[in-house]
């Protein structure tokens, strides 16, 4: 069923603070394999002009997308979640996520568009730091696939 | 933020070294944990052949992950990476064995813009079948 399109520009509140740590951060790199020491050794950070340790650049996905869950899980959408495949993913840096960051994310509905019976979803969040100044923005692109006829 | 890669060292055209990432029901596991997606289509492969996948398939967010360290690793900063976008065409099929999968990753700049940036554009295949479209990347060099 095609979902309200009344619910496009939608904002949820945002969530409460996400806080990085050094050790995530290191857990995220070692699980994509990546050795770079930007993500694990603060002295190296800094000697790239970072005031801690970075984070990978879809790190912040972790935090994004449950953070849509305020969305996939809006009783009244009606999302059919077991049938949600991601579609596209896009993130935009102010700067980078770091250890120590506390971050909120705010997530808005940007569009609703029905295809061939697959609902199509994007959900904006807006993260942002302690002082309330814009870290990065995520796009998530859900596609909810057409049920099959019964 | 200090990229190793001065702009005024690329041209439209320039190859960043391409790379190959592989990928296990292990590394799945273990991406799971640090991500926080437990989703059962990527390490259950019962739950993964009723919703109708060939296999356990590799989380998109990991094929992300790995496809931008072509990237990263090109620039020496990660924090260089200003924007970041991809298109899940096709997902990375992981069998239970102990080879598994492998992620092919090449990239070039396609376009160069404002402000010391570039657009670098990916391409990320696994067995012989684009995983990733519309994969581009802007960067801040030196």
């Amino acid at each position: 069923m095609a979902l309200d399109q009344s619910f496009v520009g939608r904002s949820y509140p945002p969530t409460d603070p996400y806080e990085v740590g050094r050790e995530k951060i290191r857990e995220f790199a070692e699980a994509v394999g990546d050795p770079n020491p930007a993500y694990t050794d603060p002295d190296a950070a800094k000697a790239l002009g970072h005031p801690d340790v970075i984070a990978p650049p879809t790190f912040v996905f972790a935090i994004t997308f449950k953070a849509a869950g305020q969305v996939v899980q809006d009783p009244q959408l009606g999302l059919d979640y077991s049938r949600v495949v991601h579609g596209d993913q896009k993130f935009v840096h102010r700067r980078p996520v770091r250890a120590g960051d506390r971050l909120t994310v705010t997530s808005t509905i940007e569009a609703i568009k029905s295809m061939a019976g697959n609902d199509i979803l994007d959900i904006r969040g807006e993260v942002r730091d302690e002082a309330g100044e814009h870290v990065v923005t995520a796009w998530t692109k859900l596609v909810s696939r057409a049920a099959e006829e019964a | 933020m200090t990229a190793k890669i001065a702009y005024l060292d690329v041209e439209v055209g320039t190859e960043l070294p391409a790379q190959t990432f592989g990928v296990t029901r292990a590394t799945l596991v273990q991406y799971a944990g640090a991500s926080g997606d437990f989703n059962p289509i990527h390490w259950n492969e019962k739950f993964a052949k009723e919703v109708g996948l060939p296999d356990v398939i590799a989380h998109g967010m990991f094929t992300m992950a790995e496809a931008i360290r072509v990237v990263t690793d090109w620039t020496g900063d990660p924090g260089a990476v200003v924007e970041y976008g991809v298109r899940f065409t096709k997902p990375v099929v992981v069998p239970n064995d102990d080879e598994g999968a492998t992620i092919e990753v090449s990239g070039k700049v396609a376009v160069k813009l404002d402000d010391n940036t570039v657009r670098v554009d990916l391409v990320a295949m696994s067995a012989g079948q684009k995983v990733l479209g519309m994969s581009r990347a802007v960067v801040r060099l030196a």
